[in-house]
């Protein structure tokens, strides 16, 4: 890619994230002054295949942490309509060091909506719901309003803007649940239900919400439509690489000078993510960090020159999830924060496979015996015994999730686990503490 | 935290489920003392009684019908449902339960499956504000165990360190707080955070959340770093439950509350000052792709 370096982007490249400077930013006055709704029209005067060939041509992949094509995934709806389709978006923004949806919902909402209603064109849907976690009722109130004021322009409801194309959108609110960011829980909980994830297949598209065709979507992903229909494929592809092209919002959190939000081209580096976030927080070095939340396995100060991209996380041994980069300096110890990870996973299993249950349960417990001091010299290979149960084994993704940190912390910091099994020996061996 | 496991003694190489299991169970365990409801409540909870559904007027059930206009399908309604019922009592009730199955035609057992599953619906009444700290990895190294930890013996009435989902105070009653240690809250550039009532309040000191926890039982509302100007955790329910202020300026007013923290604006900002900029767009809109028809 030599001949593509001098038309380099910026560093910094605000697409989502550019109006977020303007002054009441999520209402549609502002919203239609900064080109809002335009992209509608242009989609609406084309067909559902178009936008998805669109779609398909940018590269565009999902933004919620897997990284699926979201033009191939918009593709397997089937064209008939002998069911209602559905378009579901999961707003249930949970995982530990995410926090790119809910200040994109709050901010700029009629993105958003803008998006739903492109993308329920392309799909052949009639009804969409927006699945907001509950635990953001401003996120929630942000979003009704800009319904409120899209039907009342006319964008939502019966015969948008003249296509013959009806919409209806709905906010729906959750209630706790880290499992409904898994698509198939959040169908179930969309239903009434416990949020417990489903077999696939049938996948979404040939049997998801009420067993119709349903398409499930992340928030940032639905939010970049608009631009992808107002700029084209070949522009959403002058940022990023060839297999993971667009702007991307990286969240940055932890021990830097200035957290936040940074929407940069894929396949930025840390090295240049810390440099945009002013440094490490007083100058302490680097120790472990995550590239897309707590379910990536870690990285170290070795991986500061990582693309963080799709294909760049996982050369390097992780993946990029929802590049929500948290960033632990020398101060932290890894066995602590694995712990508080662990724990988490362990409170948000829900509880219908076994390997996930029980497994999670456990690997708390000797991680908390662990920290307590109490460690035994067989409590690494135990853990990991555990995890090679765990992973691959369990039902969804969360299981594989809870066993990313303490497989990744063992690999790189063997030594700091090892240390509290030695103290159990020799009482005299100062611990490791914890952040405090 | 938990007491670390005693895993017992190791046999075939794992430490899982090892020794004498049974024989360390002891004896049988007070279910009574370990349930986080009193006796009787628990007593009305498995003796048959029909609860008193009075409180849930003509009003919620006009409310409650609205929510099931809402959905193809009638079940979609309980999350909502459990929320409204929520916004009566404080909590979800066994007569919550009983208002949810006779609206949507589903068993008790089918409602309370669904409302112990999710962590917002509350089993006790709970105070007029719902403290969550999040205590999850990166808040709680930044100082989140720690005010969690604080508040706990600070809101603490009787010596004893509250427990999750303790009530400082009288619940219902203005200026009663209910504790809870929460998971990710979803801002992590602003931690440590807690919510009140779900409002959001960014980069708290054991100091800040001290002074929040004093004013809100001296019955102030101190205004969210982002949210909506504060009300009561049975308010902001009934906002969850898709129920906002018919008139429009009331309604603008809990819309417009604040959103946007520097910490959100960071790299926008570094790029306006920076000049820097996405690549331009083409001038004229692309073409949609041609695809050939089927």
């Amino acid at each position: 890619m030599t001949t593509a370096e001098t038309n380099r982007p910026d560093p910094v490249t605000p697409v989502l994230t550019k109006r977020w400077l303007s002054p009441n930013s999520w209402r549609l006055e502002t919203y239609e002054r900064l080109e809002g709704y335009t992209a509608l029209r242009t989609a609406l005067g084309g067909t559902p295949e178009q936008l998805v060939q669109l779609v398909k041509d940018s590269g565009l992949r999902g933004r919620g942490g897997a990284g699926f094509p979201a033009g191939v995934k918009w593709s397997f709806m089937p064209p008939n309509e002998d069911k209602p389709h559905y378009l579901v978006i999961n707003a249930d923004e949970g995982e530990p060091g995410t926090c790119k949806d809910i200040p994109l919902m709050m901010a700029d909402p009629h993105s958003l909506i803008e998006g739903v209603i492109i993308a329920a064109y392309a799909m052949r849907s009639h009804h969409a719901f927006i699945y907001v976690r509950g635990e953001v009722p401003h996120c929630i109130r942000r979003l009704n309003a800009a319904i409120r004021e899209a039907r009342a322009a006319g964008y939502v409801g019966a015969n948008i803007l003249d296509s013959g194309f009806d919409l209806e959108i709905t906010v729906h609110a959750g209630a706790g649940a880290y499992i409904c960011g898994e698509e198939t829980a959040l169908l179930d909980s969309l239903e009434g239900r416990r949020g417990q994830p489903r077999l696939k297949p049938p996948f979404p598209a040939a049997a998801g919400l009420y067993a119709a065709p349903t398409t499930v979507n992340n928030v940032e992903t639905i939010a970049s439509v608009p631009f992808i229909v107002n700029g084209g494929a070949d522009w959403f592809r002058t940022m990023g690489s060839e297999r993971s092209p667009g702007p991307k919002i990286y969240s940055i959190s932890g021990h830097v000078e200035k957290p936040g939000q940074y929407e940069a081209p894929l396949g930025t580096t840390l090295r240049q993510l810390l440099e945009m976030a002013g440094g490490m927080k007083d100058g302490i070095p680097l120790k472990f960090w995550t590239p897309g939340g707590s379910s990536t396995p870690m990285f170290t100060a070795e991986h500061l020159d990582v693309p963080l991209d799709f294909e760049g996380a996982v050369e390097a041994g992780s993946i990029l999830g929802t590049t929500a980069v948290m960033v632990f300096n020398e101060t932290v110890s890894v066995p602590w924060a694995v712990m508080k990870w662990t724990e988490f996973y362990e409170h948000e299993s829900c509880g219908k496979c076994t390997p996930c249950r029980e497994g999670t349960y456990w690997l708390a417990g000797i991680l908390q015996r662990m920290v307590a001091g109490k460690g035994t010299a067989t409590d690494i290979e135990t853990l990991l015994d555990v995890c090679d149960n765990i992973l691959g084994r369990s039902f969804c993704a969360l299981g594989d999730g809870a066993v990313s940190p303490i497989q990744s912390g063992i690999k790189y910091f063997r030594d700091e686990f090892l240390a509290l099994c030695d103290q159990n020996k020799a009482p005299t061996t100062p611990a490791l503490a914890g952040a405090h | 935290m938990n007491e670390p496991l005693n895993t017992g003694s190791t046999y075939g190489g794992s430490g899982i489920g090892a020794g004498e299991t049974h024989a360390a169970a002891g004896p049988d365990v007070d279910v009574h003392a370990a349930s986080p409801l009193s006796r009787a409540e628990n007593e009305a909870l498995t003796v048959g009684a029909t609860p008193d559904l009075s409180v849930f007027g003509p009003d919620v059930i006009a409310k409650a019908q609205a929510q099931i206009a809402t959905y193809p399908e009638s079940r979609s309604a309980l999350l909502p449902m459990l929320h409204l019922v929520q916004s009566v009592e404080g909590y979800v009730s066994q007569a919550g339960i009983q208002f949810c199955a006779d609206q949507l035609r589903l068993s008790n057992a089918e409602v309370s499956a669904v409302a112990t599953f999710y962590t917002m619906y509350k089993r006790k009444p709970c105070g007029e504000h719902l403290v969550s700290v999040c205590t999850n990895t990166l808040c709680a190294m930044l100082g989140g165990d720690a005010i969690y930890e604080r508040l706990r013996t600070h809101l603490s009435t009787d010596g004893t360190p509250l427990k999750h989902e303790d009530t400082s105070g009288t619940p219902g009653e203005p200026g009663s707080i209910t504790l809870e240690h929460a998971e990710c809250l979803a801002a992590c550039d602003l931690g440590p955070v807690l919510q009140v009532n779900y409002e959001f309040y960014d980069n708290q000191t054991v100091e800040s959340a001290v002074e929040l926890v004093d004013a809100l039982r001296r019955g102030e509302k101190p205004a969210p770093t982002r949210g909506a100007p504060l009300t009561s955790l049975r308010e902001v329910e009934l906002e969850l439950a898709g129920f906002y202020p018919e008139e429009e300026q009331a309604f603008r007013a809990r819309i417009d509350g604040p959103s946007a923290a520097v910490e959100t604006l960071r790299g926008a900002q570094l790029a306006a000052d920076s000049g820097w900029t996405a690549p331009a767009m083409p001038e004229k809109v692309p073409a949609l792709p041609e695809v050939e028809k089927k």
